[in-house]
This record gives C-alpha cells, structure tokens and sequence, in this order.
C-alpha cells in the first residue's frame, strides 16, 4: 500500500524555519514508521535527519511526534496509523536539524534527582539480599529507557523549563524506593523543590505516551506521598 | 580545530566501555572521557535480554570449573582456556560488584540474585542444563547499562555524546590519542590521552537478517586495522537461532530456557534428531545449522524459510512476568500473542567472536607473539581475547563485556601510573579530514544505502551459516566490485551540521573492512569448527587449524596457537 507522508522538516544551514514537505511511500502494513522514515532517507532524501539505533524499542533512539502523539518510530506500525502519517520532532526541546532535537535539557534534568544507587556501608562478600516484594516495588520504573517521550508529552513541561519532568521523577522513584538505596532522604528533598513533583498536575499524557507501559503518573504520586510523609 | 587532554579516552558506551570508566572514574586523581556515536544508554548493550552466566550457585549446585568447561566446549575448543578461566571465575564477582552498583536483579524467595538455564550452560561438564543465567526479566542488558552510566555519572567521568571516532593517534607504536568528529556540528576534535580503548561493539550490519543496531558496524575494528592491528578469528560469526521473521529482531534464549520449544512444519521438535541431550538448548550453532536444514529439507513452515517458536504449553504467567519483552515484541511487530499462536522464527545475524586481539586484560596486540600496543586496550564484542572461540555461548557476550571491561580498565589505572604523555605529531586530524571530504564531494552517482544493502544480501547468502569456497569467492568479487562504487558515491546531504548522509557513508567504509576481513579469514580456513561450517570441508581439522587466525589489512595471515590448560579438545556433541 502507498502512504502519504508530511515531515516537518529543518535545516539550520539552510532554512529561516520549519516548512512541510510531502512524499509518497510504498509500504507493507507491517513496516514500522522508522522503515518508512528510512525509505525516503536511502531513496527520496538523504538529508533527513532523525536519530536511531536498535530499531525494536529498546534504546529509546527515535521518538518523535507521529500522527499528533509521542512515539518511538520503530514501534509504531504503518497498519495502526492508516495511509496518511504526519511526523515532527518532539516538543519542548530545541530542533537540532529534521527531527533532531537537543537532548541536553533532558539529561540534564536526569542527572539533577542522583540517579545512582547511594549505599556506602561496606557490602557483604556476596549480594545484598532484596526480597522479591522489595524488588517487585521498583519493577515499573527500572523499565525507563530515558525515551523522552513522557517529559515531551506534558503541559506542564512545555509551560515551565524548570520543572523536572516525569522522566527525571520516575528515575528518582526507582532509586527511592529500592530497599539498598540509602540517599531517598536527599532525594526527596530534591524533588519537594518547586520544580519538583508537585508541579505535577496528574494531566496523564506521561503514562499515555510511555512505550514501556510504566504508570508514571501513579509513581509520581507516590512520590508526592513520600515528601509529605517524609515532613510529618 | 578542539583539541582535549585526558588520562584515558574510551571509545564506546557500552556495558565494556562504561566498565572500563568507571573503575578509571573512581581513581579520583584520573580524568576519563567516553566517547559514544550515541547517546551512551542507546548502546547495544541494551538490547541483552537472557542473562548473565555465574556459577553462583544461588538455585542449585554450580562452580566455575563447569561453566568454565562448558566455554571452552561451546567454543568448539578454540578459545584461550586462560581468559576462559578468569571469565568463569571473575563472572562471580563481577556479579556482586554490579549488584552493589544498584543493579536491580530478580531474586529468589530467600533474597537472592535469581537464575535460569540458557543454551550450551550444563552441570557436571555437560550432564544437563544448570541455572546460571543472572536476570532481571529479560532486560538484563538494558539493567547493566542503566547501572553502570548511572554509576559513571556518580563518579566523574567526562561523556562526548555523539562523538563519532574516525581514526586512532599511534606515535610509533604507541597509543597517544583519537580523532573525533562532533556529529552536531560536523567538526573534528582531536583527544591527547595516554590509554585509548576500543569498545565499540560488533558488526552484524553485514549481514541481511540481523539482530543487531543500525549503529553496529564495525568502526573499531575498521579504524584499528586500518592502523595495522590484525583483526583475529574474523570467520566465526554467531547467527541466534530466533530471530522474528524477516526482521531478525532477538527472541531471547531465555524463551527456551524458560521452556520454548522449536518446531517444523510438522509440528515436530526437530532438535531431538540433533541434539538429543540439550535438544532446545543445545548452543546456537548447532540449533541454527539444524534450522537452515530443516527449511532446506522442506519442512520449514509451509515450506518456507521460517520455523515455529512454540510458547503456547507456558503458563502465561511465566510469559508476562519471566519474558515480557519478548511477548511484547511478538505483539507489536507480528501480531502474534504467544501464548496462544507460535511465534515465526529464522535465525539472525548475531554476534562477531572474532575482533581486535587482545591479552586477558584488554591489552591489545599486534602480532602472533602477543606484543602488546602500549596503552592500547579493546574489551567487548570488538575484542578478541579469545574466550568464545568458534561458537560464543549464550549470555557470555554480557560475562565477557563485564569481565574484561573491568580488568581492562583496572589495567589501565596501572598502565598511567607510569606511561608518559606522548607527542602528537602534526595535524593529527588530516587523514580522517581528507577522508571524510572526499565522502563529501564524491560525484559518482553511487548511492551508499544501495551499495550497503547489497554488501548485506550478499554477506547472507555467501558468507552465512553454511559456507563454501566458490560462494565465499564469488563475495570476495563481489566485495571489490562494491568498493569500485563505494568510491563513486554520491551524498545528498554537503552541510556538515547533523550529517548523517556522510555518517553512514563512512560506516559503510567500516562495514565493507570488516566484511573482506571475515571473507578472507573464512576463505583461508578450510575446515568447520562452530559457528564457521565450510560445506567443502566439513570436518574439524585439528592438526591443522587447532589455531587462531590474524589477518592484516594487507591480506597477510598470522597464525597464534590456542592456549590449553585444563580441557584437551575431544568430539564435540550434545
């Protein structure tokens, strides 16, 4: 089947600003959106621009804003989007070239909540144990792949630069609430700041938009729950 | 043109590479920079998904002479017995030491770190399967890099992200530096340091059907042998048994670990003819050769090119809780849920044993007298130290990325306690600069996404997992008609911002290095031995080839003896 397909595309060494262009893909129901992306690059227009590496969902490479949603590319299969596909570069971030954008400002944030497991008692010889309830506990947000995809989906971030984002709050989730992490206190303050977790205003488009399926709009009300009780 | 001081440079992010850092990063007095093509948790490492083999022994009796055994057996007894040694007995404490980094392993009831059988992995040097695999679902990988960056954040080491490297500084026959191309701004960087390591990962983009990222492909071990390093054991190349059809995305062997089962045609568990002991986990070139003849015999499904992976007799619980991964891929690219439909299978290109030469701690040599290349280092996929041999068995490729990572990189530490900087002469960056400008200003007409995927189609069909010398010939034609045109292409794209025309135009330059290499060695080595199967001459020849391979770029063979200690080479069967 042939599709249709608008990118927004830019070029810093040639255009003033972003303008669509068009083309016409054949394409098998079962291509990913990045197989298509890949199409026009290698035989339309080798001067797109996009990020990608595993091709499967894992590395967390290209997501971009397809049909008016957050996705990853090679997630995403042309069957599920019909034969007109609209592509852009995320928003909130700066557009690099096509849809490149800086991910700075994003690793940036990730780097600001100590996204490292904290435990400076002498370990044992062997491993620490963790139980599996205690381990069950951290098993959604160790699932991130730091896509981007939920802290570009929400309002509140393309409103407010400063705050965290849900990506950043769901790495702090994953080391506050592992029972060998011993730094949730300085976590958490971290988080009570005003660009912490209560700028969160529960919208949901984070946990719409997660190609790993973590419920981050639950975890980040946890952790709300966890600063107030961390004040009482 | 930037230029940056450092202690040490690593190039690549992934599980080798962050290893080899961090352990340099928590000296405190060193200064370390990671350069990745990438954002370093986009490597490859990432996709892992099985485990990682340790004789822990936490689910039933284990030790490291068995696992240790069962390498050097997978390896159809080409690997170094040596570093088959140390990847056996440091898997142990390698595990504990990321465990204590934060990595969030499975655990058993009683607390501790959960494991599970895998392919080629046996108890009582090879009586039947043991629980060795150390998991966290079947992300593993995706754990490993998580933890390890994260700890690398911790402990101060410098990341250039989306800095591809396109050439290595050696001032007579020393390590001194690399060049660097900043890929946002298409500017060249040249990095003084006085220990530079490659950990760049494989090259599976060679191959049509590959498990492997589009990123994969081969630039260490391009850029080291183009500055006269040999490239070692380049004919063996593993293909994993099950890859999703047509698009060689990885179905873990932990599917079959946790009790999948392959089927022809005819519903048949065909590995009970092959491999009547390990059946479904005997190692992956055993199964993948049985597969290819399977579908060539005509029992593939509906006499095609694909067989069944069978989950449907599984507790779907063990799908959602044991493989999530997996059954989402199964969902998301096919359509298929596994619990009620098999999942079609073909095997897929998958991991190069072969790659830079280097001594059990990262050290890479020149040459078959083990002469090292002072402060060069090499760990992971684009390594060879060699402790996978002929065939690399399942979940070793994560054993070796920790192990030798980590020894490289306390190597390393020991290495600038004495190494002085070395002079860089001038220019440094004028070989990479001349030939990424003529990539740039070629007008030939050639396209390099056609060129590079007929290399792939070619690389399949002639150099895959049943070989001969006229098919191998034919690619060696076919490898110098490609490099005619890959010197007459044409790119789209002259900017120098984002350009990632010219960035693939110069892998594709990588990728036919690292093709010629394996085609050459594969040509030269005329018997089978694990995963390199010559249809001419089927049997494995120790009196002659019971040896290593070091090919030059040149086309001159080097040959080093393989290291034997405990295990003599017998039959190998399962």
């Amino acid at each position: 089947m042939k599709v249709h397909v608008r990118i927004k595309r830019f070029n810093p060494e040639k255009d003033r600003r972003p303008y669509w262009a068009d083309y016409e893909v054949p394409t098998d129901p079962f291509d990913r959106v990045l197989d298509v992306l890949h199409y026009i690059k290698w035989n339309l227009d080798g001067t797109l621009a996009l990020r990608r590496s595993c091709a499967h969902g894992i590395c967390g490479s290209d997501a971009m804003l397809i049909n008016g949603r957050n996705r990853l590319a090679c997630k995403v299969l042309v069957k599920d989007l019909g034969d007109r596909i609209t592509v852009e570069p995320l928003r909130g971030l700066p557009v690099i070239k096509d849809l490149v954008v800086d991910m700075e400002p994003f690793f940036a944030k990730y780097r600001q909540v100590m996204p490292w497991l904290v435990n400076d008692e002498p370990p044992p010889a062997r491993e620490r144990l963790q139980s599996p309830e205690e381990r069950a506990r951290i098993d959604d947000t160790t699932k991130c792949i730091l896509c981007a995809v939920c802290t570009t989906a929400c309002p509140i971030f393309w409103g407010n630069g400063e705050f965290l984002g849900p990506a950043a709050l769901v790495a702090a989730h994953r080391f506050i609430f592992d029972s060998r992490d011993r730094a949730a206190a300085e976590r958490l303050a971290i988080l009570a700041e005003r660009s912490g977790a209560f700028k969160c205003r529960t919208v949901f488009n984070c946990t719409d938009a997660c190609p790993q399926g973590i419920e981050i709009t639950k975890a980040i009300q946890e952790l709300k729950r966890a600063i107030v009780l961390s004040r009482a | 043109m930037p230029v940056h001081e450092y202690d040490a440079v690593i190039v690549g992010a992934g599980g080798a590479g962050l290893f080899a850092a961090l352990e340099l990063g928590r000296q405190r007095d060193l200064r370390v920079a990671v350069l990745s093509k990438l954002y370093p948790t986009r490597s490859h490492t990432g996709a892992a998904q099985g485990g990682i083999g340790a004789a822990l022994g936490n689910e039933e009796e284990d030790h490291w002479e068995w696992h240790m055994f069962d390498t050097v057996k997978g390896g159809d007894y080409l690997v170094d017995q040596d570093a088959a040694e140390i990847l056996a007995r440091e898997a142990i404490e390698t595990i504990y030491d990321l465990e204590h980094y934060g990595l969030p392993f499975d655990r058993t009831p009683d607390g501790r770190i959960a494991q599970r059988r895998f392919g080629g992995h046996t108890h009582h040097f090879g009586q039947g399967p043991v629980r060795r695999a150390c998991h966290a679902a079947d992300r593993t990988g995706h754990m490993i890099l998580q933890t390890l960056y994260q700890q690398c954040l911790r402990n101060n080491v410098h990341f250039f992200n989306e800095f591809q490297v396109v050439d290595l500084l050696l001032e007579d026959g020393v390590a001194a530096g690399v060049v660097a191309w900043e890929i946002l701004t298409g500017e060249l960087h040249v990095f003084h340091s006085r220990a530079v390591m490659f950990a760049t990962g494989g090259w599976g983009r060679i191959f049509k059907v590959s498990s492997n990222a589009h990123t994969l492909t081969g630039d260490g071990a391009a850029i080291c042998w183009r500055r006269g390093i040999p490239l070692e054991d380049m004919e063996f190349y593993q293909f994993h048994p099950t890859g999703i059809y047509r698009l060689g995305i990885l179905m873990s062997e932990a599917a079959r670990g946790e009790g999948a089962i392959l089927r022809n045609r005819y519903g048949e568990r065909f590995m009970e003819r092959y491999s009547p002991n390990l059946l479904d986990l005997a190692p992956r070139d055993i199964i993948a050769r049985a597969m290819i003849t399977e579908i060539r015999e005509g029992r593939g499904i509906d006499g095609k090119d694909y067989l069944h992976l069978d989950f449907t007799h599984l507790p779907r619980q063990v799908l959602d809780e044991k493989l999530p991964e997996i059954t989402s891929f199964a969902r998301t690219y096919l359509g298929v849920d596994p619990a009620t439909q098999p999942v079609p299978v073909q095997p897929t290109a998958h991991y190069a044993m072969g790659g830079i030469p280097t001594d059990v701690w990262g050290r890479v040599i020149r040459d078959e007298h083990n002469t090292p290349v002072p402060g060069l280092y090499a760990a992971g996929e684009c390594a060879c130290v060699s402790v996978h041999g002929a065939n690399r068995l399942g979940t070793n490729s994560l054993v070796d990325i920790l192990v030798f990572g980590r020894r490289a990189g306390r190597d390393m530490a020991r290495y600038l306690k004495e190494a002085e900087r070395v002079l860089v002469a001038h220019n440094p960056d004028s070989d990479a600069r001349e030939e990424l400008e003529r990539l740039r200003n070629s007008s030939g007409g050639e396209k390099v996404g056609a060129i590079r995927e007929e290399l792939a189609a070619c690389m399949m069909e002639w150099c895959g997992i049943f070989r001969n010398g006229a098919d191998l010939q034919r690619m060696l034609d076919k490898l110098g008609e490609l490099r005619d045109r890959y010197a007459r292409i044409t790119l789209d794209d002259r900017g120098w911002k984002f350009n990632q025309d010219l960035l693939e135009a110069w892998e594709l330059g990588c990728l036919l290095d690292v093709a010629e290499a394996t085609v050459r060695s594969a040509l030269n080595r005329t018997e089978s031995r694990g995963a390199h199967m010559r249809e001419d001459y089927p049997k494995r020849d120790d009196a002659h080839w019971l040896k290593h391979t070091l090919l030059y770029r040149d086309g001159r063979f080097a040959y080093k003896p393989v290291t034997i200690t405990r295990f003599q080479p017998q039959e190998r069967k399962y």
